[in-house]
């Protein structure tokens, strides 16, 4: 089935290939199974979801994309690479559920530190700064300190600076999990427009269904003990959208969908 | 801009109690300067064969040469005599004993926050070096400094050391402790997500230290020099004690203590305390001014006011 799937991806070399992937985490009471078995190929231009209840290894997974956990058993490729080597030939952005945005540095000089690192000269730097901060509509914000800013921008601001490594995959951790519905919607209709406009791949971490079907190619739904993938549903929406497809049956249906798989791989039981 | 409308109100709000507290701890020195020397008093007409009335023994007891506890007015008048009303190179001027401490304390504060510094990062970035470092820095400052403080000097001597040096290093000894503690809790303090980022970035440990973990420790750093400069001074004053030092406040302590001068012991404590609290202020401003160019105004006045 699941290959099947893998197949509809729209890329010749997948971006991620994951095969057989498990990791467990030894504590004292016991070993913890955060993940266990997981299949999954995303392409390039994807935009993939991770949906699932907390605990059900959607986070993990996506850490293990990024070599910040590695995984125990199985095998994951990250643009035909290991994730080490992806990570040291910096081919992924990462933004954070929290903003992470360094307290002491202008939002000018956050979105400059990945740059700084990497020993790019000071005119690439100030030209990337800029071109990032218009992306994100933080143009005039430059100098200011992130406790300056709202949280909605603060967020924004940190998607540029992992825009600005200029990687072609991009790994996002409920970046807007924190934010009130009015912002988030925002957010989704503008990142959306982002990807349209860059041919990213992203990888999205949420535990909202209308979210991850609005903003999805391929929603791949998790569930917990183990951290597992329940399901992984190919949208048929088109990928130009905004808010108002929101709205329509295909879009209802869809989230149905996806809530009936969140429905069947989590006994609610099991919680309580 | 509305932080600094809300320092204003902090220090309106803060002339009553501050002043209370002043009021109360005059009125409590008075009254135990009267207790205390009311005794000296009584031998007095005693050993007159006269009888002077309750109210003029006391009024007395706030005016002897060499009383148990002086009142404050007399320590106030002895402080600004020997500070205002001496030439500041005078032997007999607070000042020029103030000035040989402070040197020495000052000397011994840089190297105390340099060793410090040094140890905390050593500790941080070596797990072999924090289990068998750690033990003896904390062990050092079991030792009464008092103790030590004699053959610090002598060890020192030996070897041909001598003036400001041998008390400077007495005050490092105090000063670097809590400079290492403060150190390591603030070079391990980043966030995890902040640290995460680095790891993304694929950064060198050199950059994760200059980029994140400097910055983050430079808050702890400076409140950790508040309470070193302090305890610095505490080291160059106790170095002076047991060293038969001719200057300097410890030595102005133990030669009023030799012939009795209560007064002077008095005034040199209060401008030993005054000395201590000007530089914690002044070490705190240009802490809070650097964290002010750093951006970290909401952190600082949050730590402020915990």
């Amino acid at each position: 089935m699941s290959d099947l799937l893998n197949g509809v991806s729209n890329a010749n070399s997948p971006v991620i290939d994951i095969n057989r992937l498990s990791l467990t985490f030894k504590t004292s009471d016991g070993d913890v199974h955060a993940l266990s078995d997981i299949d999954l190929s995303v392409g390039q231009g994807d935009f993939i979801s991770f949906i699932g209840p907390s605990g059900c290894g959607k986070t993990t997974l996506l850490r293990v994309i990024a070599d910040l956990e590695q995984a125990t058993a199985g095998d994951i490729s990250v643009n035909g690479m290991s994730p080490e080597q992806a990570r040291l030939s910096r081919a992924y952005g990462y933004v954070f559920q929290a903003a992470a945005l360094y307290p002491w540095r202008t939002i000018a000089k956050n979105i400059a530190l990945p740059l700084e690192i990497m020993g790019l000269n000071a005119d690439v730097i100030r030209e990337r700064v800029q071109r990032n901060l218009e992306l994100v509509e933080l143009k005039g914000f430059d100098k200011k300190f992130p406790w300056q800013l709202s949280g909605g921008m603060q967020q924004r601001a940190s998607i540029a600076r992992a825009l600005a490594v200029e990687p072609d995959l991009l790994l996002m951790d409920e970046p807007f999990g924190a934010l009130d519905e009015i912002v988030r919607d925002h957010l989704n209709e503008q990142l959306l427009k982002l990807w349209a406009r860059t041919s990213k791949t992203v990888v999205f971490v949420t535990h909202s269904i209308p979210e991850a079907v609005f903003l999805s190619t391929r929603i791949v739904v998790m569930s917990p003990r183990p951290g597992r993938i329940h399901d992984i549903i190919d949208s048929n929406l088109p990928r130009e959208r905004d808010l108002s497809i929101r709205e329509t049956p295909e879009f209802l249906q869809l989230a149905n969908r996806v809530r009936d798989g969140l429905r069947a791989g989590h006994s609610y039981d099991e919680v309580a | 801009m509305c932080l600094n409308f809300k320092g204003m109100d902090v220090k309106k709000s803060s002339i009553f109690p501050v002043s209370v507290v002043v009021l109360v701890i005059v009125i409590v020195w008075y009254a135990s300067a009267v207790l205390m020397n009311l005794a000296w008093e009584k031998s007095v007409a005693e050993r007159a064969g006269t009888s002077s009335s309750m109210t003029s023994m006391i009024q007395n007891t706030m005016d002897q040469d060499r009383p148990v506890l002086p009142a404050p007015h007399q320590v106030v008048e002895e402080v600004i005599n020997t500070t205002f009303k001496k030439n500041i190179n005078s032997k007999r001027s607070l000042i020029y004993h103030a000035r040989i401490t402070l040197s020495s304390s000052m000397l011994g504060f840089f190297l105390g926050t340099v060793l410090g510094i040094v140890l905390a990062v050593a500790i941080v970035y070596n797990q072999a070096l924090n289990k068998s470092l750690m033990p003896w820095i904390i062990a050092s400052q079991t030792i009464p400094i008092l103790a030590i403080a004699p053959m610090i000097i002598v060890v020192l001597n030996a070897i041909g050391v001598q003036g400001l040096l041998p008390k400077a290093f007495i005050s490092m000894y105090l000063s670097f402790f809590p400079i290492v503690v403060g150190m390591v809790k603030g070079l391990n303090s980043p966030d995890r997500s902040h640290q995460d980022l680095m790891r993304t970035y694929s950064a060198s440990g050199v950059q994760t230290f200059f980029k994140l973990r400097l910055p983050t420790s430079l808050p702890f750093l400076f409140t950790s020099m508040k309470v070193a400069v302090a305890i610095s001074l505490v080291g160059a004053i106790v170095a002076e004690l047991p060293t038969g030092a001719v200057a300097g406040l410890g030595a102005r302590l133990l030669a009023g203590s030799y012939y009795g001068q209560t007064i002077q012991i008095w005034s040199a404590l209060v401008v030993a305390s005054v000395l201590a609290a000007s530089l914690v202020v002044l070490v705190g401003a240009i802490g809070s001014w650097i964290n002010r160019r750093m951006g970290l105004q909401q952190n600082t006045s949050e730590m402020r006011a915990s």
